[in-house]
């Protein structure tokens, strides 16, 4: 049951997402007859899962929504932008009812009685209404009291009737007489009274006799008349209730009549309990020809049909196009471990043979380039498996656009582009808080006032735009806004103030706009209520350089902010440079690096006291000793002929790395330390060599970041 | 009870439920997704016994079972209907469409059995 | 009948304590055998720039990356340089794994609980904060490792 409840859960997500999709439609004028009853049904669904489950809260509030909704349906409420607006909303506390009913929580009671109120305005339902409803909704499975069916018996005097039946003797057994009759319909409806006949001799003992009164000659009989009866002596404890439970399904396709003959003395007379015969509404199907059913069919369950079911499923699946298959994702998980030991069983394996010299076996070579190739087939189709589309994400920034907006009076319209695009589930999981924040910032810091735009010439409306992409291996995501761009004096200024720059430092507008990221840059006047909190744009920007990812930002006077984020397609593997730093081998993302060099004796000059550059053609740029600024090795006395990797920063910066020796190049799998140590400046994660060992895996930008503290970038390279 | 059930429900909670309760019963459990699918599914599987929702994309339960009854074969075959609604008109129309009995959702795993007992045997 | 003598053994089980000793330097420690997943040989470890001296670093274990504390350092203890001859104890502590070097494992003990004694205060010892218990074993002092207190967590080292 307890997958079951976890499936419900996924499904809940997925529906909602549906819902989400309907809606967006609703809202932008592409809806059609159909996309209400999707939405419909995405809700329809969660009431009846969270039902199951006994979600109460999630069930009441889904049946409200869903009945507004099937107002909808049928044409007695129109789609206007506040109805949609409304269902937005009530979309936004049906995920967060479905969160609460899994990870616990509370639910704030004021916004939801608040929607409940709306949704039964629109709904012309009064709340006693609603209330009835839901009660009528409880885990009861087959319920007797329904109101009538066409022709069904007065309920009132029927129920007076069982309850005193009830009364006598609830615990002796009881013997009645039932009589049952059926209709011709009531076969036609697919019942069959040997099924009925079995079910109530389940109830106690039972003598069955068919009485053939109204059996005609056989030249008489047409088919279609009542002609076949039983009386049914009963033996049992159960009440009518569940005499009568028997029989629902052929409510109105028979007559039937329970007589009380007395607590279990054959001699006794009791109360008669009669369900009015039950008139026949129904006229015979068309398409069913109106021929005599006279034998019970017996359902047919030969060996044969047994044999049959066994290979159904399987075709089941076949007969689904684009068939998925739900996998757990620690499944995928340790498959994407094993190919990652694959890969290092690989690696090691062409080292040995390169050790014991049998590489220059051509046919020993050439199969290891297979097994080389095979094993990176193996290990992007794994990848591939953890793939997603960003589409769940950005809806959830919808919600995000909605709520900030109506937090600080702002209206935004959020435009989407590239939902499609696919990304490791891990990096789509972990880019939904600094995704809102920034939400929250574009709304928040990014537009101008309603008031300030008009001012400026531009619609009221702003905008902003939630971008992905794929560009040159790896996954571009933009949070861009329309508004007034990045005030840069006021930014210099609060810089300045917190003691992050001197009052004098000459700064270019890339180095201005990326002040922004500087932990301690956020100041409390700065804090509204909406993006402030204590978090920065410097908590942002760890979270993507934990994912691997890089930030940057562009702005435009007058015209908007851009927040550009990439990405690297999946957290698992990495194009790397293996190098040596003093007794220790550590690996450096290809990525990063734009070239090598050999220092010859004039490329390094010192710049201050403890710092030093390294002229590259035109430009000079700050050198750093990895052996130092990791404490593997002592300073060094030259840098004549030393090895130098030359790294390039995505906003410009850049900076040359010391290392002893260049070994390898190649894909390394990625081994998080985060989880079994914790995070280490300067380094993004560990992987396993060819040998077994473990070597590090360098993060350049905060290797810089760090060694800079937070004075600027020149400064920090502290070489001796 | 070694009945061949066949359901079809557009939420995989209340097939898998479904499944659960069947199978934990001794039956076969044959699952659809919609009308639409229900049909490929039920050709030539011969089931004991079907249930299907009402409200599914593609081909409703009405649809559905319209497009059941009107197969010789499977004229009549017991078929219950899942409603979360209980009202009578829902009820009466699935029994107009063809249908034996109703199911209201959420289901009593029990009674769910016992009531493809009354239809199926 | 039964079901009281099982209870009453079960209890008797819980309250036996079963340690792995084994020795750190000149002294003699130990830890809850339930902590303890396996034992290895000494492998050299990948140093983390920025740790903590005690972090020796961090080796391979079948694929993971585990990181390695010098229980000798970390006790405030005189400290050789690693060799071939010492250990490391593979323990799970609060759901992270964690390799402890020692100099060598000694033995499995099993006694009863109540021969555990509280250590007294004393606060010029740093290294006495990481002692939960004391019990005397055929005159041999063992002292029973405060594991969540040796192993900081994640943020503390890092931090």
């Amino acid at each position: 049951m307890q997958e079951i409840r976890a499936s419900f859960f996924i499904e809940c997500e997925e529906l909602l997402e549906a819902l989400q999709d309907a809606l967006q439609m609703m809202e932008g004028g592409e809806a059609d007859d159909e996309t209400i009853n999707v939405a419909f049904r995405a809700v329809h669904s969660i009431k009846g899962g969270a039902g199951a489950f006994g979600l109460d809260d999630l069930v009441a509030f889904a049946h409200s929504f869903e009945t507004t909704m099937d107002e909808m349906r049928a044409g007695r409420l129109e789609a206007e932008a506040e109805t949609i607006a409304l269902f937005f909303q009530c979309g936004d506390l049906l995920s967060d009812l479905v969160r609460v009913a899994r990870d616990g929580g509370d639910i704030d009671d004021a916004v939801r009685s608040n929607l409940l109120s709306q949704l039964e305005e629109l709904a012309g339902q009064d709340g006693q209404a609603a209330e009835e409803e839901v009660v009528d909704f409880q885990p009861m499975g087959i319920s007797l009291d329904l109101p009538a069916i066409d022709g069904l018996p007065d309920l009132e005097a029927d129920s007076a009737a069982v309850t005193e039946a009830t009364e006598t003797e609830a615990n002796a057994l009881r013997h009645v007489e039932i009589r049952f009759s059926p209709e011709p319909e009531l076969y036609r409806s697919g019942n069959e009274p040997l099924f009925l006949l079995r079910a109530l001799a389940g109830l106690g003992e039972s003598t069955v006799c068919c009485t053939r009164e109204a059996l005609p000659d056989l030249e008489e009989y047409d088919g279609t008349a009542n002609v076949m009866a039983w009386q049914i002596e009963l033996h049992t404890n159960a009440d009518d209730d569940a005499i009568r439970d028997v029989f629902d399904f052929v409510d109105g396709l028979c007559s039937l009549t329970i007589t009380e003959v007395g607590p279990d003395d054959p001699g006794g007379s009791g109360d008669e309990v009669t369900a009015a015969p039950l008139p026949v509404d129904a006229e015979p199907e068309a398409s069913l020809p109106a021929e005599p059913v006279p034998e019970p069919i017996r359902p047919q369950m030969s060996e044969d049909t047994v044999t049959q079911a066994a290979e159904r499923p399987a075709d089941t699946q076949r007969s689904k196009p684009g068939a998925t298959v739900r996998v757990d994702l620690d499944r995928i998980d340790r498959m994407v471990n094993l190919v990652g030991e694959l890969v290092i069983n690989q690696s090691m394996l062409a080292q040995s043979v390169d050790a014991s010299g049998l590489s220059g076996n051509t046919k020993i070579a050439s199969g290891l380039d297979e097994f080389q190739q095979l094993t990176r087939d193996i290990q992007d189709s794994v990848m591939l498996i953890r793939a997603q589309p960003v589409k769940s994400l950005f809806q959830r920034m919808a919600r995000i656009v909605r709520e900030a907006s109506s937090d600080v009076g702002k209206t935004v319209r959020l435009k989407t582009e590239g939902e499609g695009t696919e990304i490791d589930k891990t990096v789509i999981e972990r880019l939904s808080d600094p995704l809102t924040h920034m939400i929250r910032n574009a709304v928040d810091h990014g537009l101008e006032t309603p008031d300030d735009r008009v001012a400026a010439g531009k619609p009221e409306e702003g905008i902003v735009s939630l971008r992905a992409s794929h560009r040159s291996g790896r996954v571009i995501i933009e949070v861009a806004d329309n508004g007034g761009g990045i005030n840069r004096p006021k930014v210099r200024q609060i810089a300045t103030d917190k003691g992050l720059i001197s009052p004098d430092q000459d700064l270019s507008d890339t180095e201005i706009d990326n002040l922004l990221f500087l932990p301690g840059f956020s100041t409390a006047s700065e804090v509204s209520n909406l993006s402030g909190r204590g978090v920065g744009m410097d908590v942002v920007k760890n979270a993507i350089s934990a994912l691997g990812g890089r930030i940057t930002i562009t702005s435009t006077p007058g015209e908007g902010t851009t927040f550009s984020i990439s990405l690297p397609l999946t957290l698992a593997v990495l194009d790397g440079m293996v190098v040596r730093v003093g007794s220790e081998t550590l690996v450096v993302p290809l990525s990063a690096i734009s070239e090598t060099l050999s220092l010859q004796k004039e490329d390094a000059r010192a710049l201050g006291p403890q710092t030093q550059v390294v002229r590259v053609r035109d430009t000079f740029v700050p050198l750093i000793n990895l052996g130092t600024e990791l404490g593997y090795s002592p300073p060094r006395e030259s840098y004549e002929g030393a090895i130098v990797l030359l790294i390039s920063h995505e906003d410009g910066q850049r900076a040359a790395l010391v290392v002893d020796g260049i070994e390898d190049q190649r894909q390394v799998v990625i081994k998080g330390l985060q989880d079994s140590y914790g995070h280490v400046p300067g380094v993004a994660a560990a992987t396993i060599l060819g040998d077994g060992q473990i070597a590090l895996i360098l993060d350049p930008a905060d290797l810089l970041m760090n060694a800079s503290g937070q004075s600027r970038p020149h400064q920090l390279a502290r070489t001796g | 009870m070694s009945l061949n059930v066949l359901a079809v429900d557009d939420s995989r909670t209340i097939r898998d439920m479904l499944k659960y309760t069947l199978n934990g019963a001794g039956m076969t459990t044959h699952l659809a997704e919609d009308g639409q699918h229900g049909l490929e599914v039920l050709d030539g599987l011969k089931p004991d016994v079907i249930i299907t929702d009402i409200n599914m994309p593609r081909l409703d339960g009405f649809g559905f079972i319209d497009a059941v009854r009107a197969q010789s074969e499977y004229r009549a075959v017991p078929i219950l209907v899942l409603t979360t609604e209980s009202s009578a008109e829902l009820k009466s129309r699935a029994r107009d469409a063809g249908a034996t009995g109703w199911i209201v959702k959420p289901f009593d795993p029990e009674k769910l059995v016992k009531s493809l007992q009354i239809v199926a045997g | 009948m039964a079901g009281i003598t099982e209870t009453t053994e079960k209890l008797q089980d819980f309250d036996e304590v079963e340690l792995l000793s084994f020795r750190v330097g000149e002294s003699e420690y130990s830890v809850d055998i339930m902590s303890v997943r396996e034992i290895r040989g000494w492998t050299r470890a990948t140093s983390l720039p920025h740790a903590p001296a005690y972090v020796r670093g961090v080796i391979n274990l079948r694929g993971a990356v585990l990181p390695v504390i010098d229980l000798a350092l970390r006790l405030g203890l005189d400290v050789e340089e690693p060799n071939d001859r010492n250990v490391i104890i593979v323990v799970d502590i609060d759901g992270r794994t964690v390799g402890l070097r020692v100099d060598a494992v000694s033995d499995i003990l099993s006694f009863p609980r109540t021969q555990l004694h509280t250590p007294p205060e004393m606060t010029a010892d740093q290294g006495n904060t990481f002692i939960e218990a004391l019990t005397i074993l055929e005159g041999r002092m063992i002292r029973i490792l405060d594991l969540p207190a040796v192993v900081p967590s994640a943020q503390e080292v890092a931090a």
